[in-house]
């Protein structure tokens, strides 16, 4: 059974911080199919469009038939772990400073045999359930965990690896005055945060839903203002250190397209909020989340973006405002690139309209707050990279994975 | 169609060129060191040399053709066989062919391969595509973990212990305590072997080879052409080659040897009983119980047993890995696979460097290799006799 965390004490500032190491990253081109599903969270692995096969480890011509056509597609993730094997000897430097570590084979009920990082509650000879996580790499690795949940399996140090689960991490929470932001709080409080730092622009000017966030436990104000240089600067030399998880909250929704706008000024606000909002914090805080990947059970372990889904795919009703969203994504990739030497994964959480006054006149399905923290929070735990929250995100992945230019006829009719 | 004998074919000049933990040189040095080692005890000149086959991971960028640039050959017949512990059966038998078919008069086969400090852990990374995407970052334990699960599971279905891999353990280091060119000189007991670290449970430090440089080569040429040099040589009976057996198997407790064993014996025309001697390749100990099993020495989960009611030292009553294997001799890279059957053609020849095996007539080698993913994939097996035709 998994021992609980217990809550990290309080660091000695003398102590050298453990320099983020990774486990080896290099993938064959194929074999980042797993990447891709596990980014999402899925289980996928290539599958003989011509006989069916399931096949593991990834090729490019199916092992059965010879077919070339191998894409990679859900598969029954059940399986038994035939033998297991506690490693106590490594030649990686990162495997080495996390020794003993668990392995072994697992043969699916889909066919193919597995080598597994393991769960430390699955025991040798068991049914299994088996995960594609992104490792410290950002690279998809398998990990096999019991049938059946267990007490505190989300504490186990090899799964913890894994995912960035707020438990005694403390995290930023870059604007509290909007609703998703405090649903957030309240979310990360349940989660089990060490504390949550919630900035407020100008925190003396009163905000809807103010004494609610303040009476939240293990919940902080501090003031913060991503279109001030200086403001983001302070913050961040004050709580940088004591920031493992970092969310962007800050949002700006207008309608209307290009041209419909005059002039540049709401267009400027739009990027001083969110893009330059973004680059301010990636600059402030990033380098400090990069040293701090390895820094014991609260590491440093994500920055997450709150991306309107229509980044992926403009839609001309609020055609600026997708331009800008479109602008962050882009820069959430450059930033991934960025963090991973120091193994802090960048999480987009990417949502349809909300259930909130700036979306007043679009018509439902909308996402209620509540859900976005709630899909936010899950995927930390989970350690999944592309999170698509409610009806309409989930509608444009999939209608993009068709077709984009459909998708953009369609949008702009 | 009926395979063809290897009637004429002989091997001679067994050489090792003494093991070295880590090496500043390159593997083209061993291989050169070796060659030149050849050439000489044969008296022939380099010239002379009319085909060449290579085995080595160290040698990158070169392949076996930057090697007879390097070395100053001009081999009329060339082979590069990058097949780890299956090397030397593999280039023994592809060679005695072109020896017996006239495409070449003087085959050497060598294997060597340098160690640098930090070589073992790159090339671990990159061993494979299989290996890169697949195993690498599963705790990076290199064969260590990949054998750990493979010997676990064999304990589990066929009531081996470690008590057994231990007897092969000590048995070979007992071997190796008189052959002298083993890295390891200290007697081994069952309580060292059983009280050692575990490395990736259930292996423990005695089960694992220690890599090193090294180089082991022969010569393959026709028998009357060997008696015309003078050189003693031992006679190739025949040979088996197998790759990815068993894909099926969810995990692997068999070799490519189960498939071809009875064509194996039947080509040679002698049967299990018959053999003086065995070199199984030995990069773990399970896999030489493997070998014992599906060479038909025992059935299939009978190798415990067969181990236990055994002696296994040269003078013992089943000889294995008489100079000690690479689990005393050390794993010199692809020179591993030939190094059982260097030791072969030694004891065949009367010129064993350690211990003789009391009137060695006939001897196996077994070679396994590749552990590209989750299992070991070359396997082949070659029987040899001793005297002239």
């Amino acid at each position: 059974m998994t021992k609980p965390l217990t809550r990290p004490k309080r660091k000695d500032p003398l102590k050298k911080t453990r320099v983020p190491l990774l486990p080896q990253g290099v993938r064959s081109r194929t074999a980042l199919g797993l990447t891709a599903a596990a980014a999402e969270g899925r289980f996928q692995l290539q599958v003989c469009a011509d006989c069916a096969a399931v096949v593991y480890p990834p090729r490019d011509a199916c092992p059965r038939c010879l077919s070339p056509r191998l894409p990679f597609k859900d598969v029954d993730n059940r399986g038994t772990l035939l033998a297991e094997t506690t490693i106590r000897t490594s030649t990686d430097v990162y495997f080495r400073e996390r020794m003993p570590w668990r392995i072994g084979t697992v043969v699916l009920d889909a066919g193919p045999s597995v080598v597994a990082h393991l769960h430390g509650d699955l025991r040798e000879g068991q049914r299994t359930q088996l995960q594609l996580k992104l490792d410290k790499s950002g690279q998809a690795i398998a990990i096999a965990l019991p049938a059946e949940d267990t007490p505190n399996m989300q504490d186990d140090p090899q799964w913890r690896e894994l995912t960035c689960d707020p438990k005694f991490r403390r995290v930023l929470i870059t604007d509290g005055r909007t609703a998703v932001g405090q649903a957030l709080a309240e979310a990360l409080s349940e989660a089990g945060a060490s504390i949550v730092f919630v900035g407020v622009a100008d925190p003396w000017k009163p905000f809807p839903g103010e004494d609610k966030l303040k009476k939240l436990e293990r919940v902080e104000i501090v003031a913060l203002d991503l279109t001030d240089t200086i403001s983001v600067n302070e913050c961040a030399g004050e709580f940088a250190p004591r920031v493992d998880i970092l969310i962007n909250t800050a949002e700006h929704v207008r309608t209307g397209g290009i041209i419909e706008r005059k002039g540049l000024t709401v267009a400027r606000e739009e990027l001083e909020v969110r893009y330059f909002g973004l680059t301010r914090l990636a600059q402030a805080f990033g380098p400090v989340l990069r040293a701090r990947g390895a820094d014991g059970v609260n590491s440093a372990a994500a920055f997450v973006n709150l991306l309107s889904v229509y980044a992926l795919a403009n839609w001309p009703a609020n055609g600026a405002f997708s331009a800008t969203e479109a602008a962050c994504l882009s820069a959430a990739q450059s930033l991934r690139a960025e963090l991973r030497p120091g193994g802090v994964k960048v999480v987009n959480v990417f949502f349809g309209p909300l259930e909130t006054e700036w979306y007043q006149a679009v018509p439902p399905p909308k996402v209620a707050p509540s859900a976005l923290a709630r899909a936010t929070v899950r995927a930390l735990q989970q350690g999944v990279e592309d999170v698509f929250v409610g009806d309409i995100a989930e509608d444009i992945r999939a209608r993009l994975a068709v077709s984009p230019k459909a998708l953009e006829r369609e949008l702009g009719s | 169609m009926a395979r063809q004998p290897y009637d004429g074919v002989v091997v001679a000049t067994p050489v090792t060129v003494p093991y070295r933990r880590y090496s500043t040189n390159t593997a083209h040095w061993w291989v050169g060191r070796a060659v030149r080692e050849v050439v000489q005890k044969a008296g022939l000149k380099s010239t002379d040399i009319d085909g060449l086959s290579l085995s080595s991971f160290t040698v990158g960028p070169d392949t076996a053709i930057g090697l007879t640039q390097h070395l100053g050959l001009s081999p009329r017949w060339l082979d590069h066989v990058p097949l780890g512990g299956a090397s030397g059966v593999v280039a023994l038998r592809r060679a005695a062919r072109a020896v017996q078919c006239g495409d070449a008069e003087f085959v050497v086969c060598v294997a060597g391969d340098t160690n640098q400090v930090d070589s073992f852990r790159r090339m671990l990374s990159t061993f494979s595509r299989f290996a890169q995407d697949a195993v690498y970052p599963y705790g990076s334990g290199g064969p260590n973990a990949s054998f750990a699960l493979i010997t676990r599971n064999y304990m589990k279905h066929y009531g081996a212990t470690r008590e057994d891999f231990g007897k092969i353990c000590v048995a070979q280091r007992d071997n190796a305590l008189t052959f002298p060119h083993a890295l390891m000189k200290k007697k081994l007991t069952l309580d060292e072997y059983l009280g050692a670290r575990a490395i990736s449970d259930p292996i423990h430090l005695f089960d694992c080879v220690m890599p090193c440089a090294g180089a082991e080569a022969f010569l393959v040429c026709r028998d009357d052409v060997a008696r015309s040099l003078g050189l003693k040589a031992a006679r190739l009976l025949a040979t088996i080659e197998r790759h990815n057996a068993f894909p099926q198997d969810p995990i692997q407790y068999r070799g490519g040897w189960a498939l071809d064993v009875d064509e194996f014996y039947a080509m040679a025309g002698v049967a299990a009983d018959d053999v003086d001697f065995v070199q199984t390749y030995d990069d773990y100990p399970v896999i030489c119980m493997m070998q014992i099993e599906d060479l038909g020495f025992c059935g299939k989960g009978e190798g415990p047993d067969f181990v236990r009611s055994h002696t296994l030292t040269t003078d013992g009553t089943f000889p294995h890995n008489t100079s000690g294997g690479q689990l005393s001799v050390g794993q010199a890279g692809a020179a591993g696979g030939f190094l059982g059957l260097v030791e072969a053609v030694r004891q065949l020849t009367g010129e064993p460097l350690g211990t003789p095996v009391p009137e060695a007539k006939v001897g196996l080698v077994s070679g396994f290799g590749m552990i590209t993913y989750d299992r070991g994939l070359a396997s082949g097996a070659a029987l040899l006799a001793g005297g002239h035709a």
